[in-house]
């Protein structure tokens, strides 16, 4: 009985969470018009930004309790690579891509095996400190290669803004959003169908159990962590062309991808994608309504307050969160 | 016992006339082939870390210079030495590095910093320990009230925002303008001197949104300056923002002129606009656009000069850092040579005498315009030195001004 209502006390905390969300929305809109219709269009393109590192950031969670501090490096690396095989070296922009993607895949799995493999032993905060140094080193690499300068990353398929409603959004947008949807369906699948994934799930619940039946958290980790940074590597190439990268963008993508993760509740890929897009509207929505200079502080108010009122997030569930 | 402390004594006295003696020669002058002493000026510059790209030209335009001046015969047979320290962006090693020059190195005048925070720290000890110090820093403060030690050679960030908005009423005719800026140092800067010098030029601020630096996105600011009656939009702040300002403005078709910063006075600002950047106006030095100054004059000569020389011995083009680097040096090396014509020749120039004629100089013709001092201006240039700089076709072009 107590957990039932447990469940539903939840539950009504999530909905009416949402609930409110939408009414914002549409309040907004009917308040702004086409001005509102904007900064939830531009706040769903940057808000499919934060969802997609926010998945980074949870698929490592999920499997590993770490909290992986340069999953905003990856992006960045992405962004850069991005610009390095299609801008420089005029390679076509899907094999650029795919390139990028693979280059920080392997960096994310070398980090892992030479890193994080070797610390398996140690407490969650040791490993958490090494990503952090492990973040630096990436940046400082970053601007050695590349300098300070940020650098330009053409668009997928031309500039040109579409309108609609009075709203205008540039057609690289609609690409973010299809990297979102199709890395939620590619994730949605992985875990649900495949042995792979339903293993890595099995020794997220429980690594002794999943050990028992031949599931080895160290193959999981490994996947977790090659998973995570072609994932960070897209987001931060498919948003390149609007928001040209440098070698000290990771920062800024890693705590908003951060807040959002917690936000939707961290190691929950749905919310990952509920938190990214909220923080991205809202943020929006903050800009417009308020006296300039609130929107930078929001992405932090809410990591705050999340953290003080319900740690496991909108979609989390308490005994995810061990602090 | 008694034999070994008077054995002791006698090394103690030994080491110590040697210590001496080491210490005078080399904290003395060099002299150079059997003539005149060397004269060294301490240079405080950002060679690293975050403010790199502006303290690498200055250095190069430095060692230019110092080249120059030499061959020419140095500073009336005097050899001049510029002793470069990096203060890593850091305005505790500003401190630092000015310190060791002054005491270590035993120079008389410094150049330095690149960057504002540095600069501010030097500022501080220059006045304290009576060096004159000629800053390469934006910032208006620096020289505003006068400080009677510290000079500068770039323009101020009021000059600047007096050219853009003299061209916004002049050349564009308009009234009401909208401000979107930095919600950092150089971006508020920018704005609360638009702000309170707006009314001067009989144009009134009717929208003020502010952005992060690393903002990916400034369409909910822009949407909201949309609305306002606003015919102008300034634009203050650097790094990449200002070009996704300018993406985001032809998004949301916005039809209003966009008058950027001199923080946009660089080729990746084109690069990353794309296209976006045609039509964008800002204010600079007239280096970045040689053919705005008039071809036979004295200035067009130091610039074109300046501009080949620089290009041939570092493969890349000039930039205005570049030129208030040169300016800086310049200005302190024809100080000497007057302190000198002035007072007769000397073995070393004492800091007031290179004050005073730093103070004095008038009408001379460096890189970025004409500088003259006095004891109420340490700026130097004017506001006309100044031009409006338009991108067309992807390359910088005058703006034709009145």
């Amino acid at each position: 009985m107590a957990l039932d209502s447990n469940k539903w006390a939840e539950n009504k905390l999530l909905w009416s969470a949402l609930a409110i969300f939408a009414l914002v929305v549409v309040l907004t809109v009917s308040l702004n018009g086409s001005k509102g219709l904007q900064w939830i269009l531009s706040g769903l393109v940057v808000g499919s930004i934060y969802s997609l590192i926010a998945m980074g950031f949870s698929v490592i969670y999920s499997s590993t309790r770490v909290i992986n501090f340069a999953q905003g490096e990856f992006s960045m690396l992405g962004g850069m690579l991005m610009y390095t095989f299609a801008t420089k070296a005029h390679v076509s922009i899907w094999l650029s891509f795919v390139l990028s993607v693979l280059v920080v895949a392997l960096i994310g799995a070398a980090f892992e095996q030479t890193a994080i493999y070797k610390l398996r032993g140690s407490s969650v905060i040791t490993v958490i400190i090494v990503t952090i140094g492990f973040s630096i080193f990436l940046k400082a690499i970053a601007k050695w290669i590349w300098g300070t300068d940020p650098v330009k990353i053409a668009p997928f398929t031309g500039e040109k803004a579409i309108t609609i409603f009075k709203a205008a959004i540039v057609p690289q947008s609609f690409w973010v959003f299809g990297l979102t949807v199709l890395a939620v369906a590619a994730l949605f699948l992985f875990f649900s169908r495949t042995l792979v994934g339903k293993g890595m799930r099995a020794a997220a619940a429980n690594s002794d159990a999943a050990s028992l039946v031949g599931v080895s958290t160290n193959t999981t980790s490994l996947i977790a962590w090659t998973l995570a940074a072609g994932l960070g590597a897209a987001a931060g190439i498919i948003i390149g062309p609007i928001t040209p990268p440098s070698f000290s963008s990771g920062l800024m993508l890693g705590l908003k991808g951060f807040s959002a993760a917690v936000l939707g509740g961290l190691g929950n890929i749905q919310g990952a994608v509920v938190g990214g897009l909220m923080l991205g509207v809202l943020e929006n929505i903050i800009a417009g309504v308020l006296p300039t200079g609130y929107k930078e502080a929001f992405a932090f108010l809410v990591l705050i307050l999340v953290l003080l009122i319900r740690p496991q997030g909108l979609l989390g569930k308490p005994e995810d969160v061990k602090v | 016992m008694h034999k070994k402390s008077g054995f002791g004594s006698a090394a103690l006295l030994i080491c110590l006339i040697m210590v001496v003696g080491i210490m005078a020669a080399g904290c003395g002058k060099k002299k150079v082939s059997g003539s005149k002493s060397v004269y060294k000026i301490g240079v405080v510059l950002s060679l690293s870390q975050a403010q790199a790209a502006l303290g690498v030209p200055e250095q190069n335009a430095l060692k230019l210079l110092e080249k120059k001046v030499n061959d020419e015969g140095g500073i009336e047979g005097h050899r001049v030495q510029f002793l470069i320290e990096d203060d890593e962006s850091l305005p505790a090693k500003s401190k630092e590095k000015f310190t060791k020059l002054v005491n270590q190195e035993g120079v008389t005048a410094v150049i330095g910093t690149s960057f504002s925070g540095g600069t501010a720290a030097m500022t501080e000890d220059a006045e304290k320990n009576k060096i004159p110090l000629i800053g390469l820093s934006a910032t208006t403060s620096l020289t505003h009230p006068v400080k009677k030690w510290t000079f500068r050679t770039p323009p101020t960030t009021q000059m600047v925002v007096e050219r853009a908005l003299g061209y916004i009423q002049k050349n564009l005719k308009l009234k009401k303008i909208g401000v979107l800026y930095d919600s950092g140092l150089f971006g508020t800067e920018g704005y609360e001197t638009v702000k309170a010098t707006a009314g001067k030029y009989g144009l009134e601020v009717v929208a003020a949104e502010s952005y992060g630096t690393n903002d990916p996105d400034m369409t909910a600011q822009l949407t909201k300056i949309k609305s306002t009656p606003a015919q102008a939009l300034i634009v203050w702040g650097t790094g990449p923002a200002p070009s996704i300002i300018a993406k985001n403005v032809q998004q949301l078709a916005m039809t209003i002129p966009y008058i950027g910063s001199h923080g946009i006075a660089n080729q990746t600002f084109i690069n990353l606009a794309g296209d976006a950047a045609n039509g964008v106006v800002f204010p600079a030095g007239r280096v970045l656009v040689p053919s705005s100054i008039p071809a036979d004059s004295d200035w067009r000569k130091t610039v074109d000069e300046f501009a080949k020389s620089y290009k041939e011995a570092y493969k890349t083009e000039v930039n205005t850092f570049a030129g208030h680097g040169w300016d800086a040096g310049l200005i302190m090396t024809e100080a000497m040579k007057a302190a000198i014509k002035a007072n007769g020749d000397q073995e070393k120039l004492s800091a007031s005498v290179i004050r005073d004629q730093i103070e004095k100089t008038k009408d001379l013709t460096g890189i970025a315009g004409t500088f003259t001092y006095s004891p109420s201006n340490h700026d130097g240039l004017k506001i006309d030195d100044l031009i409006m700089i338009k991108i067309e076709n992807g390359a910088w072009t005058e703006a034709k001004s009145s």
